[in-house]
């Protein structure tokens, strides 16, 4: 088991290596085509040939496009991901004045909706073709089906405006208390939650009942094993690979996908500083979010690759 | 020229005008606050109310003030040479002072400089205020302003009012107290540029701005660019008893919507651009209300006349003779908004000539125009962008005239990134977007004159560039006028740019935030609220 696990593992960070690769690649290629560069959307109608020349050259963008994008490389490939071109502030200290917001709501996020899920999706397994199950069934793709900005736009409206019960926007700043924390988090992790608690209910409902149906589980039953154990104990082991990729899907939504949530909100997260990088031209911080996104997913999908082969039962013997 | 120090108590009344055409302004003055009470305009009415009280009760000391403007980015920055936002603006105008402060009609008001004067419009002599001290003690002195104003000549800077700087030819000290402004050439608007936001003076050698160390009414606690700034009073503005507020949170909200949920939830007492529906939304909840600013800010249409159908003048004017423009300002702008009429000086500013016959709807001389210039059953793309302010909105109701008389225009809306370095001035017919400039000149020097890199029509008339030279060596206000008003009657009758409307801006506020009055620079008293406003207890 372990050399399947840790060849597995090897194998993953070596394919992860060439995507970041091909993905730093793919974004370099496409920000290049973005008209306009970063000395020009930075001054604007102001611009002169003069300012526009010093600005170039105090940016950088006077070099060769793939000059640029070599040192970055080779920047990144030492952990140093550079100066943004736009501020002049290091893309690391960027990122790190951000990061700690996506993860706290991504973190959020994921405590809440991981177990309601999983939770949810079990017991309407269990009780599959009941009221509760078609109830369940029905709630999620009810919610699935509503796009986020509405979701969070109606629950403004009613728990901010209306209610005054929440503020309408997430950030508290960095001495916040934890009351006040809790009701700056409200809303958007509620929005957030009701994007990814569907996917990953219908699909832990789906696997728990595929493993249901087949012919060990009535096995068990002839033997007299109590419903319970019978999910949690054998079904559920069976059913954690495509459920962990699920989970591991959802998740990896929550750090780069939120943008809208992080606009409605006016929350300082990562997503919103790369669109910001985008609409600035500003190569290496744009870059350099894409590689950490990229990351992130890659990370979580190999985590719940491995976990499926841990939990499962025939794998792990092979 | 020469301007008196005002008296203290005039100082703080930004709408006191401080030059000799008086009754002209406070007519025109009379003239627009009538004009709120149009059944067009009617909507304004709230905000009015909430804001008549303005003069009687006495400014409270003290609170907490959370504002929230249009724009946050990293870019974001305390360097008066390099902002870009109107968030940077409202940031510079509470961390920084000009030698110069503009009033309701953006005339130059004495700030830093007590008084300022010229004999021949091209050497000015600025006498600095006694007492004033930047944030660390520092107190203000002639390098300073000398490094301010010699720093936008610096193309490392990478200022903003590079193109601007450049008529400076030389800024020296003239003894302890005084700075004298060599031009290149006269420009009897010089104190007027003094008093806009890219000229706000810095300490001498500033090069690090992660913290502002200016003189104005706040110090700078926390700046975090794209997040937010905190600014605290400080007591010792050379400006007595002000400013009335504390503490100011400043953040950027981009997303309208969440700005105008983030007001009415109570989260934020001040926001900015206000767009006309939020702003129905705004009066018709208790405890809220909105001002509307009306300013120079105009989005207009650019035919080309060095080349294309442009070229032909009587297709020029057939266009200007289909903007329906009373429909336009009622229903795009929803009132919010003065109808144009194709001179690129607003109602609002010193400057405009109100003599000029308003050009009508009438679709049957432009259909005379149109067959005169051969242009009948012609069709046409017409390029717009909602990156020009109610420009795709404008191209519609013109599609919808032009189609009434034979003409048909084809709509093309482009995305708003790009849009200027690729679309603007680029097609036969596009759409621009100017935003307010205090100085008539600027307005005329940037987009009017053949030379400019911005004369986006292509428009070349000699009498105009010789009228805009003789005017800026003019110090006579009346006869300057006068030759403005020579130059807004050609623009009228022969350049490419039609403009339909002036756009307002419209701030939404808390009927707790007292003070605030309207300098037509854009929203937020022209982004200078932060040393007018207090908030009632």
């Amino acid at each position: 088991m372990n050399a399947l696990v840790l060849r597995l593992i090897a194998a993953r960070i070596g394919l992860a290596l060439v995507s970041l690769l091909l993905v730093s690649a793919v974004v370099f290629a496409i920000t290049a085509l973005l008209p306009g560069d970063a000395a020009e959307e930075k001054l604007g109608l102001e611009a002169t040939a003069e300012t526009l020349a010093a600005l170039r050259h105090e940016m950088g963008l006077d070099r060769p496009a793939l000059l640029r994008y070599g040192d970055w490389l080779a920047g990144m490939a030492g952990g140093d991901p550079g100066r943004s071109v736009v501020s002049g502030a290091l893309v690391g200290q960027l990122i790190a004045s951000r990061l700690p917001n996506s993860l706290l709501l991504a973190g959020l996020t994921a405590a809440i909706s991981v177990p309601l899920a999983l939770g949810l999706g079990i017991a309407a397994a269990m009780w599959r073709g009941s009221r509760f199950d078609r109830a369940v069934s029905m709630g999620a793709v009810a919610v699935v089906s509503v796009p986020e900005f509405l979701i969070a736009t109606l629950a403004v409206l009613l728990f901010a405006v209306q209610l005054r019960w929440l503020p309408a926007l997430a950030y508290t700043g960095p001495d916040a208390e934890l009351a006040e924390l809790a009701r700056a988090y409200a809303l958007p992790v509620f929005s957030l939650c009701c994007v990814i608690i569907s996917q990953m209910l219908r699909m832990t409902r789906a696997a728990v009942v595929d493993q249901l149906r087949a012919p060990y589980i009535e096995m068990l039953r002839l033997k007299g094993a109590s419903p319970l154990r019978m999910v949690l104990r054998h079904a559920l082991p069976n059913a954690l690979g495509p459920i962990a990729n699920a989970v591991a899907l959802s998740l990896s939504y929550l750090l780069g996908g939120v943008i809208i949530v992080e606009t409605i909100f006016n929350y300082p997260g990562v997503a919103k500083l790369m669109v910001d990088g985008v609409t600035q031209r500003d190569m290496p911080l744009v870059q350099t979010c894409a590689m950490l996104f990229c990351a992130a997913y890659l990370l979580l999908v190999t985590v719940a690759d491995v976990l499926g082969i841990v939990s499962n039962p025939k794998l792990r013997h092979r | 020229m020469s301007f008196p120090t005002p008296s203290s108590s005039r100082q703080g009344d930004a709408a006191a005008p401080a030059t000799p055409g008086l009754s002209r302004r406070a007519a025109l003055g009379r003239l627009l606050a009538g004009g709120c009470a149009l059944p067009g305009l009617g909507l304004a009415a709230p905000a009015f109310s909430g804001l008549a009280a303005v003069a009687a009760p006495q400014p409270r000391q003290g609170g907490y003030l959370r504002v929230a403007a249009a724009a946050a980015a990293i870019t974001d920055t305390l360097d008066p040479a390099r902002q870009s936002n109107q968030t940077d603006y409202i940031r510079g105008k509470m961390f920084y002072n000009g030698l110069t402060e503009l009033d309701a009609h953006l005339n130059p008001l004495p700030a830093l400089a007590e008084s300022f004067a010229s004999d021949d419009a091209q050497e000015w002599t600025f006498r600095l205020r006694r007492g004033v001290h930047f944030h660390d003690g520092k107190p203000l002195t002639p390098a300073d302003v000398v490094y301010s104003l010699m720093r936008h000549k610096d193309p490392a800077v990478g200022s903003k009012a590079n193109a601007i700087a450049a008529q400076i030819d030389s800024v020296a000290a003239d003894g302890p107290q005084a700075v004298k402004v060599r031009l290149k050439a006269p420009n009897a608007d010089l104190p007027v540029l003094m008093g806009t936001f890219h000229f706000h003076i810095v300490a001498d050698g500033t090069t690090d701005f992660r913290l502002a160390n200016g003189t104005g009414p706040y110090r700078c606690q926390e700046f975090r660019p794209g997040v937010r700034s905190i600014a605290v009073r400080n007591p010792g503005y050379w400006k007595p008893g002000r400013p009335y507020v504390d503490t100011i949170e400043c953040v950027g909200i981009v997303d309208e919507v969440a700005r105008v949920n983030a007001l009415l939830s109570g989260d934020i007492d001040l926001v900015s651009a206000v767009n006309p529906r939020s702003a129905l939304r705004i009066a018709a909840t208790p405890g809220f209300t909105f001002m509307t600013t009306q300013s120079g800010q105009y989005s207009d249409l650019v035919m080309r006349q060095d080349r294309g159908p442009g070229a032909n003048p009587d297709f020029v004017l057939a266009l200007k003779y289909l903007m329906d423009r009373e429909l336009m300002m009622k229903v795009i702008a929803q009132g919010h908004a003065m109808v144009g009429n194709d001179q690129p000086i607003d109602p609002t500013h010193t400057f405009y000539a109100p003599g000029l016959p308003q050009r009508p709807y009438d679709p049957e001389r432009a259909r005379f125009h149109l067959r005169k210039a051969g242009m009948a059953g012609a069709r046409l793309p017409i390029v717009a962008s909602p990156a020009a302010t109610y420009s795709v909105e404008i191209a519609l109701v013109l599609q919808y005239a032009a189609a009434r008389v034979g003409l048909e225009l084809e709509v093309k809306r482009m995305p708003v990134d790009g849009y200027w370095s690729n679309h603007w001035m680029k097609h036969p017919l596009s759409f621009g977007n100017i935003n307010p400039r205090a100085s008539a000149d600027a307005v005329f020097t940037q987009f009017y004159q053949s030379t400019s890199a911005w004369n986006a029509t292509g428009w070349k008339n000699l009498r105009f560039d010789q009228l805009l030279v003789a005017a800026r060596s003019e110090l006579d206000e009346n006869r300057r006028r006068a030759l403005y008003a020579d130059m807004q009657a050609l623009v009228h009758d022969e350049c490419g740019s039609g403009i339909p409307l002036f756009i307002a801006s419209i701030d939404g506020l808390s009927s707790r935030v007292k003070g605030l009055s309207q300098i037509p620079l854009g929203g937020l008293m022209g982004y200078s609220f932060a040393e007018n406003v207090w908030l009632e207890g």
